[in-house]
């Protein structure tokens, strides 16, 4: 394999060196002294999941493959696979309309539809590579109980990150024709997070609808499923079958997957440039200068910095897609709420806690935006107020967004079952101030376009706000059905949010 | 009362990161003056504006901003004094309008004074044909002139610019230059560094040289000339630029040290 200066090889190598410093960056913090930490903690992770995955799966690696399993397996698949999708796409967007280094290879002249397609190819590698590490004790499991045909299914997910990508990059381009480069990046991102979450959303809207339960599975078990499920021999269950290690499937899941890849590279990387090109000259965007200048409106500070958060979240497509992935996962329990509505069942105390986890990593997003993703701290440092008086506008902007997404359901929930109104509004005042507390804790400096970025720039605080959520949304279950065994995950909960403060950077106890 | 007379005065200020950044710097700015602080890459220029803006605490010193104690008094100060970077941050979000509106709320200005004065800044820096559209698509100098706009939407009586025309085009340059200098004739005072030192040789009132965190030069252009002269032989000849002095002041601390 040649590895001269502007072949295929050379762009690759060029490509995988700059992902692993970024990987390596990203998991490190840009500190390289942190390295046998993180390795030390993965190794640990992965014991961990080895662990799950047995309980989780073990019992299956036997199982015989009859419509109920491949139906569960192919549903898990294409979970995942949207799942992949919704990444792609945003991997797609990302390398049409962020400049980084495009500019340099676009003036160079040198063929740039070989690092296209070298770029398009690191896609699919990514979505292969991000979703074995979940995988794997899964596999790694199924294939110390039931034998090596197992280990087909790492080749299921590389056929599933190809044709995510190809579908991916399909789609892109597609927009991209129809809507206009402009529309695109927020169409795309809007896209991409409603794809990811939709198939989850779709099974436990129609499992509440069908069984009143928020379980997927109820669904895909069900009888009518079952009924209507195809012959054991059709090729829609391929790549079910592939994971089983079946030969043929296999072959020819992965032959055909890595068919389309090949077909969307040929068809994309020669006008990848052009696509960029296009894309970069939708900058001026959002003009409302012919619209009616409305006057100046008598602010005071606090409400200025309010008005601001929410002004700069309300427009930004990407922050709000983020975020639409917490808010969709709302939709079963809104849907649970609205089908119980009349029959006074026990699915309110189901609501409860997913009402406050989703209000507790939504804050934490938030919080994050507000606090440490301003964007001009100079200017707000400069200003003639307090730093305890910016910070608390900050925190009342996400405040003021979990009272406007969460009180409609709280005011529907209080009218059909009070005490768990109670009890969830209480829990989500608690879970949002522990999120927004931690975020204060480990406030730094950062840019709201880094917000993707957010898990990695303290794991503590990212670990302490996901545990606290879970801690509150268990104190809120439990306390639903007694209030003396809720002390238990509250101390729990108090005990995360406690070592958070205890960890947190000196200097920042605000 | 002598305090008053001054704009900005700076007494034995410090600040160490790994090494000393800013090393005892004293320095005074009087009222409606133009002072340029030129310096080395290094030498303490931004970490001294940086501590004026309040943006970094010193270890020791004071910081006078219009007589009242910077450090004791942040809130007093900032309200009077405004600060730009050579990277203008705004929010791509908003619209210049916005931008100002929210600015205008910091710091408290009446909603009529404050919407008169943007448009009055707007049509100015001409930006008012773009008064509308959202900031994310605006170049280098646009985004510096909206900074700028906000800087003096509440009318500050001393403003500190950290390299200010870094990047922009002539044009933009000349505008940003004739609005600081109108500010200076309405009577405002304006601290800047700059690495161009054209811009400091025709609209500086006096100009500060700064090495090693500390002040080793100070004056008018001419008093510079001077001042370079009789050090070091080989100084700049009468009627040098104020590169070739820069330079021989700069090389001639280099040598102290």
């Amino acid at each position: 394999m040649s590895f001269a200066p502007g072949t295929t090889a050379w762009f690759a190598r060029h490509e995988s060196r700059l992902a692993w410093r970024d990987w390596l960056s990203m998991m490190t913090a840009g500190r390289r002294d942190r390295l046998p930490r993180v390795v030390f903690a993965i190794v640990v992770f992965a014991v961990f999941m080895h662990f799950v995955a047995y309980w989780m799966v073990g019992g299956y690696a036997n199982a015989v493959m009859d419509s109920s399993m491949l139906t569960t397996i192919t549903a898990c698949i294409l979970l995942s696979w949207l799942l992949m999708i919704s990444q792609a796409m945003e991997s797609m967007t990302r390398a049409f309309y962020s400049r980084s280094d495009l500019d340099l290879i676009l003036a160079s002249p040198v063929a740039a539809d070989k690092l296209f397609a070298v770029r398009i190819a690191t896609i699919a590698i990514a979505m292969a590579v991000m979703a074995a590490p979940i995988a794997a004790p899964f596999i790694d499991v199924l294939v110390a109980r039931g034998g090596w045909r197992w280990l087909g299914a790492y080749g299921l997910i590389v056929a599933m990150g190809a044709t995510a990508t190809a579908l991916a990059v399909g789609l892109t381009v597609a927009l991209f024709r129809l809507i206009g480069p402009k529309r695109t990046r927020l169409v795309a991102q809007v896209v991409a997070a409603v794809v990811g979450a939709a198939f989850v959303i779709g099974l436990q809207v129609a499992a509440i609808l069908s069984y009143g339960t928020i379980s997927r599975l109820a669904v895909l078990q069900s009888r009518i499923v079952l009924a209507k499920a195809p012959a054991l021999d059709s090729v829609l269950w391929w790549p079910a079958r592939a994971a089983f290690g079946d030969g043929v499937p296999l072959v020819g899941v992965i032959a055909l997957s890595l068919a389309l890849l090949g077909l969307a590279i040929m068809m994309v990387a020669p006008r990848f440039g052009e696509y960029a090109l296009v894309a970069a000259g939708t900058g001026h965007s959002s003009s409302n200068g012919f619209h009616r200048q409305a006057p100046f409106r008598p602010l005071s500070q606090r409400s200025a910095l309010r008005r601001k958060e929410w002004m700069l979240l309300r427009r930004d497509p990407w922050l709000v897609s983020q975020t639409l992935m917490q808010m969709l996962y709302l939709i079963p329990p809104a849907v649970l709420l609205w089908h119980s509505f009349d029959d006074g069942s026990g699915a309110y105390a189901l609501l409860v806690p997913v009402l406050v986890m989703a209000a507790g990593q939504l804050a934490g997003g938030l919080a994050w935006l507000a606090i440490s993703g301003e964007d001009a701290p100079d200017l707000v440092a400069t200003a003639p107020i307090p730093p305890s008086f910016i910070l608390r506008a900050k925190v009342e902007a996400v405040l003021g967004v979990i009272a406007i997404v969460f009180a409609p359901l709280m005011a529907v929930l209080a009218f059909v079952s009070p005490w768990h109104a109670l009890v969830a509004s209480v829990g989500i005042i608690v879970a949002t101030m522990s999120a927004t507390s931690i975020q204060l804790w480990f406030r730094g400096q950062a840019k709201r376009s880094q917000f993707r970025r957010r898990q990695v720039s303290s794991r503590v605080a990212t670990f302490a706000e996901a545990f606290a959520s879970i801690g509150w949304a268990a104190t809120a279950a439990v306390a639903a059905m007694s209030l003396v065994l809720a002390i238990a995950p509250a101390l729990m909960a108090l005990l995360v949010v406690a070592g958070a403060r205890y960890m947190a950077p000196r200097g920042s106890h605000a | 009362m002598l305090a008053e007379n001054f704009a900005l005065e700076i007494c034995g200020l410090r600040k160490s990161f790994d090494r000393p950044a800013v090393d005892g710097l004293d320095l005074k700015v009087r009222q409606g003056e133009f002072y340029a602080l030129l310096g080395p890459n290094g030498a303490g220029k931004t970490t001294t504006l940086r501590m004026i803006a309040g943006l970094l605490r010193p270890d020791a010193g004071t910081i006078r901003v219009g007589g009242t104690d910077a450090l004791a008094e942040p809130a007093a100060a900032k309200q009077i004094m405004a600060w730009i970077s050579d990277e203008p941050m705004i929010y791509d979000k908003l619209t210049p309008r916005e931008y100002l509106e929210f600015v205008a709320g910091l710091w408290g200005i009446a909603p009529t004074v404050a919407e008169a004065r943007a448009q009055e800044l707007l049509s100015w820096l001409d930006l008012a044909p773009h008064a509308g559209e959202r900031c994310e698509g605006f170049s280098k100098g646009m985004r510096q002139k909206v900074a700028l706009a906000g800087a003096l939407v509440h009318e500050p009586r001393v403003i500190i610019l950290d390299e200010p025309l870094t990047g922009l085009d002539a044009g933009s340059a000349r505008q940003v230059k004739s609005v600081l200098r109108e500010r200076v004739n309405a009577g405002g005072t304006i601290v800047m560094t700059t690495h161009i030192l054209e811009v400091a040789e025709r609209m500086a009132d006096r100009i500060g040289v700064i090495a090693h965190g500390r002040l080793i030069a100070e004056g008018t252009l001419e008093e510079l000339r001077i001042a370079a002269d009789k050090g070091a032989a080989g100084g700049p000849s009468r009627g040098a630029s104020l590169e070739d002095t820069f330079l021989a002041l700069v090389a001639e601390q280099a040598q102290a040290a």
